[in-house]
């Protein structure tokens, strides 16, 4: 149990990250917090992808100047663009969550979903 | 064959290219958005037909992105069951695109979100690829975010984020549940994980990732009871965008499910895998029950259809699921006819709901009370619509049900079947509740029909947005904001559904090489 602790570490924090991200979107009133703990979620995921790619000893996977491809160590470079991909989706819908939750704000003066859900009901 | 497999990457890229153009070119002009998205649609509906011509005459096509290997490259295939959400996809959007000359929304935004919403989800039916697959998936999610934001009133932006907020974490549980396939398998393509699933060495992996996979899609596909963000979705998007969001987004989806079923993980490797096949049948079977509940005791008639969604998709699932049990072709030739019947039934509803809204000023079902007498054709339509969605012969919605049932019979599955049935017999209970207000209640008086902010029977607030405040009377509404266009494509939609009914044995013979594939 220690001995998978100390070396499969990221996986573990990777689940509690991801509990983390999900508890904050459950749990937290407040529009923008929940906007962050789908983030987290997704950073979570991201991290994943990484340590599963990493080998010990091994570089980043750039083509060398010299030397024979298939000699030096490198880890796996199809996880990584995934991760930049997936990177690239997140900021995207970071910024569409954003621009609503400014027009929310704008319209109804709270960013609380309790409050919302009160302006909304008395209208 | 010469370069008919260019036209796969180009169905992708010229949407995506022109959706640009509107915002661009409306920096000078101002009426550009509306001929630029006609032309392009256009381009893509032709496109996809000569696809289809080649697909269904001499098999599937494939397209290796920038001539990498398939072990990290991006492989767009189009096969029989692909073709037939590309042909749905484009003529819908076609369909709509007509409507909303006329009908709105109008503005270049809206072009350049629609353009973006019609390459994600021809990305999503054509691509080999599972992590492509998330990538167009999200594509496909902002742009119906911000057009369901685009609604009036704050209530839109408040559905919208919900949307958001939902569709998210679901798309991420997908990844995830990829991350587990990909650790397992060491691939991302369709066809290379078909074979390297199997013979993975550790299955508790490929298990995990399933599970993921699974919930992720039943947000997406909305199923009880992760469904929440998609009545509020539908009603409060904007009259000419719900039809497009409705008949396409979630059928989208749904096609990317039953493509990771029938060729990533394979039907048998399921079948053996404990517990799928029962989790798949029971999350379909419950859908259906609990969307048509809601659905009957709803108010609102898009609220309504949406609901209706719900369980109409809970049926695909269900057929999936009979698919993965019983190994039954039936059902799945019922799933894919059920998918692309729903598209066209509620792309043709929700414009209906649109002309009512906008020359009559009904949007819920009390005051859809006289509509046959006032707008015969807008209500036959409908009322074709909803028997064909009831399943009564020869619609499209009953060939679907039939081989779904069908096949769920075959596998002994008597749950399903039962489920089926009754399922028929509660979406006649909603439909005839507006039937029967369409054809046999004498319409309202004037002053009676302006009652606002009729709270919605699930929680939300029916219709208290103020955009449609002045139009919500009878005496307000305006009969000539609707031309004899936009009435045409609803009856053309009708018709539609109707004739694809005939074509029951058609579909069957057109898939049956994918079927084939897919069971040997």
């Amino acid at each position: 149990m220690i001995d998978l602790l100390t070396s499969h570490y990221t996986y573990v924090l990777l689940f509690v990250l991801l509990g983390l991200g999900i508890y904050m979107v459950i749990a937290s009133e407040n529009l923008v917090k929940k906007l962050i703990g789908v983030n987290l979620f997704q950073t979570a995921i991201f991290l994943f992808f990484i340590s599963m790619a990493y080998i010990e000893g091994g570089s980043a996977p750039i083509v060398p100047h010299e030397g024979v491809p298939g000699e030096v160590m490198v880890a796996s470079p199809l996880p990584q663009v995934i991760v930049l991909t997936a990177i690239v989706v997140g900021i995207a819908l970071t910024a569409v969550g954003l621009a609503l939750i400014i027009r929310i704000y704008a319209e109804y003066g709270t960013l609380r979903e309790d409050t919302l859900r009160e302006v909304r009901a008395d209208e | 064959m010469s370069s008919i497999d260019l036209l796969l990457p180009l169905l992708i890229a010229v949407p995506i290219i022109t959706a640009t153009l509107p915002i661009a070119l409306g920096l000078r002009y101002d009426r550009t958005g509306w001929s630029v998205a006609a032309l392009t649609t256009t381009g893509l509906l032709a496109g996809a037909l000569a696809l289809a011509s080649v697909v269904y005459t001499d098999g599937p096509v494939s397209h290796t992105l920038g001539g990498y290997p398939i072990e990290y490259g991006i492989q767009l295939v189009a096969d029989e069951f692909s073709t037939l959400i590309t042909l749905l996809v484009t003529t819908v959007a076609t369909g709509v695109l007509a409507y909303t000359r006329r009908g709105g929304p109008r503005g270049n935004t809206f072009y350049t979100a629609y353009l973006l919403l019609v390459a994600g989800l021809l990305g999503i039916s054509l691509t080999g690829d599972v992590f492509n697959l998330f990538v167009f998936l999200e594509i496909t999610s902002i742009a119906t975010y911000a057009l369901v934001a685009s609604g009036d009133g704050p209530e839109a932006a408040v559905a919208s984020l919900q949307y958001l907020i939902l569709g998210t974490v679901a798309a991420s549980m997908y990844l995830i549940g990829v991350a587990f396939v990909f650790m397992a398998t060491g691939t991302l393509n369709m066809i290379e994980l078909a074979d390297a699933i199997p013979a993975a060495e550790r299955p508790v992996l490929i298990r995990a990732g399933f599970a993921f996979i699974v919930v992720g899609f039943a947000v997406k596909v909305a199923q009880w009871p992760l469904h929440t963000w998609q009545p509020s979705a539908y009603q409060r998007a904007p009259d000419g965008v719900t039809p497009l969001i409705a008949a396409l987004v979630s059928t989208a989806s749904a096609y990317a499910f039953g493509r990771v079923i029938v060729t990533v993980f394979g039907v048998d490797y399921l079948a053996a895998m404990p517990n799928a096949a029962s989790i798949v049948v029971t999350v379909g079977c419950v859908s259906v029950l609990a969307g048509t509940i809601l659905a009957v005791i709803q108010t609102e008639v898009k609220r309504m259809l949406a609901y209706s969604s719900v369980s109409q998709f809970g049926l695909v699932i269900a057929a999936y699921g009979v698919v993965i049990a019983g190994s039954s072709e039936t059902a799945l030739i019922g799933a894919i006819v059920h998918l692309v019947g729903h598209g066209l039934l509620k792309a043709g509803l929700f414009l209906a709901a649109a002309v009512v809204a906008t020359s009559y000023g009904a949007r819920t079902v009390d005051e859809y009370a006289g509509l046959a007498r006032e707008r015969p054709f807008v209500a036959g339509s409908m009322a074709v619509l909803l028997l064909v969605l009831v399943g009564v012969p020869p619609g499209v919605g009953f060939v679907g049900k039939w081989y779904i049932a069908l096949g769920a019979v075959q596998s002994e599955l008597w749950p399903v079947a039962a489920v089926i049935f009754l399922s028929t017999m509660l979406t006649l209970a909603y439909a005839a509740r507006l039937l029967e207000k369409m054809y046999f209640t004498p319409p309202l008086s004037v002053g009676s029909a302006d009652a606002p902010g009729s709270i919605a029977t699930d929680g939300g607030t029916a219709d208290a947005d103020d955009g449609f405040a002045g139009t919500s009377t009878h005496g307000n509404a305006t009969p000539d904001a609707v031309s004899i266009g936009m009435i045409a494509i609803v009856v053309g939609f009708a018709l539609a559904a109707v004739a694809l009914g005939f074509a029951g044995g058609t579909f069957a013979d057109l898939l049956e090489p994918f079927i084939t594939e897919v069971f040997n």
